[in-house]
């Protein structure tokens, strides 16, 4: 954390166009956005949506951005809380067509350039900004760079499951067996295969498993100044 | 100001007036959001220096820390992520008390806090005198929990809650400002969340 930061693209308040509304998974929706006048953003940066209602309440919350740079549309996935007041509106009312207030690109620290060795490492929902990296990696033809496990209740509530795989990501299922593995978390004998000298580690996902893959990392020896982490908290 | 959103009514129709705009009441919880790993630091190896743009440069191990003036703060704090928590209730030393010791030069106008991750973040010198800031190792009665910052963090409650460094160990007094880690990395300046200040150009 000592390395100073290379500052990332960053953008104000846009309008967004809803040009597409998906729900791959029971619990979260895939929205796509056109946004007008857009700065475009590094893999695992993310947003600012803001609501507002008719007395000008409003409400705001950051999503991670899944898309690459290169597609001409942001698209952000948002997991749906039963108590989350943007995050139900969002997947239950936003229809193709919506406008919303968006903000971004945000954040500067949990970015991946696209062009030095990284560990992924996400859970549950955050595996989000991961997937945008994987498909900057794509984009790039750079997915030699990247090395990816991610944990998940069960794989169907994994999103964007066909698409880690596809990328070669050991996917951990603590809920049910997957493949040859029994239901469990990520140990450091999964890990340990994915490390190589230069990497800089990306751990996301909630506040718990943030802090058990980090320690997990540091402990296998990645100094700790090159394991950046997103934890998500509860921000309905 | 944008429009309505079309179909948002919101939940909270309440305001509590502690709350700054865009925030609401996490309650009883208190999240975690840290960029890094959490270190794991002995408060026997702990120690808080204030140095830079001082007449008397010092440093306070842990057991010396204690031997200072006890200082509490009651009230409120803000995540910039939009979650408050009311009611908190933190203990340590105030700031003032180790710039008493240290006695900024007059050219002092500002401070970068460093944590033992290598963490930074700037703050005007004014917003951590007069009884603003404090470097607090209690939280509810108890030590500080080390997710939250614990064995030592600043805490800096009128502003954004990453102004508060977790795992502080030294506040060195500038002339000029520094932007700190958040603040290279897209975040306000200086953070305060009544004026909404979250990121760069509010």
């Amino acid at each position: 954390m000592t390395e100073p930061g290379r500052r990332a693209p960053s953008g104000g308040w846009r309008t967004a166009t809803v040009a597409g509304v998906r729900r791959p998974v029971p619990r979260g929706v895939e929205l796509r956005l056109d946004v007008a006048d857009r700065v475009e953003h590094l893999a695992g940066q993310h947003y600012v949506v803001r609501l507002t209602a008719e007395d000008s309440y409003t409400a705001q919350r950051s999503y991670s951005v899944a898309s690459a740079p290169g597609d001409p549309l942001v698209e952000l996935f948002v997991e749906r809380l039963d108590e989350g007041e943007v995050s139900t509106y969002l997947a239950d009312v936003v229809e193709p067509g919506d406008e919303l207030d968006v903000r971004g690109p945000i954040g500067g620290w949990f970015a991946w350039d696209g062009a030095r060795p990284a560990l992924l490492v996400g859970g549950g929902t955050g595996i989000v900004p991961l997937v945008a990296m994987v498909r900057t990696a794509r984009e790039l033809g750079r997915t030699d760079l990247l090395r990816i496990a991610v944990s998940t209740r069960t794989l169907a509530e994994l999103p964007y499951a066909g698409e880690l795989l596809a990328a070669g990501a050991l996917v951990a299922t603590t809920r049910e067996a997957h493949g040859l593995r029994t239901a469990g978390r990520l140990t450091a004998a999964d890990l340990v295969p994915l490390c190589e000298r230069g990497q800089t580690a990306y751990v996301c996902g909630s506040a718990g498993f943030a802090e058990a893959a980090s320690q997990l990392l540091v402990g296998m020896g990645i100094p700790a100044a090159d394991v950046r982490v997103e934890r998500f908290g509860p921000s309905g | 100001m944008p429009g309505p959103t079309r179909g948002f009514l919101g939940r909270r129709r309440e305001r509590d007036p502690r709350l700054p705009p865009g925030q609401y009441d996490v309650g009883r919880d208190w999240p975690v959001l840290t960029a890094e790993p959490t270190p794991r630091i002995a408060p026997e190896t702990w120690s808080i220096t204030v140095d830079g743009r001082v007449e008397n440069p010092t440093t306070w191990t842990w057991d010396e820390a204690h031997l200072l003036p006890r200082s509490e703060y009651r009230g409120d704090i803000h995540c910039v992520t939009t979650w408050s928590k009311f009611d908190t209730w933190f203990a340590g030393v105030s700031v003032d008390t180790l710039l008493e010791a240290t006695r900024p030069t007059a050219d002092a106008h500002f401070v970068v806090a460093t944590s033992k991750t290598g963490y930074t973040t700037n703050l005007p010198l004014a917003d951590v005198t007069g009884g603003k800031a404090w470097v607090v190792w209690e939280y509810d009665g108890g030590p500080l929990p080390v997710e939250h910052g614990g064995p030592v963090r600043l805490l800096v409650p009128h502003l954004y809650f990453w102004k508060s460094a977790k795992w502080v160990t030294r506040l060195t007094l500038l002339q000029r400002d520094q932007p700190g880690f958040w603040e290279q990395n897209g975040y306000h300046d200086r953070g305060d969340p009544w004026r909404e200040q979250r990121y760069q150009g509010d």
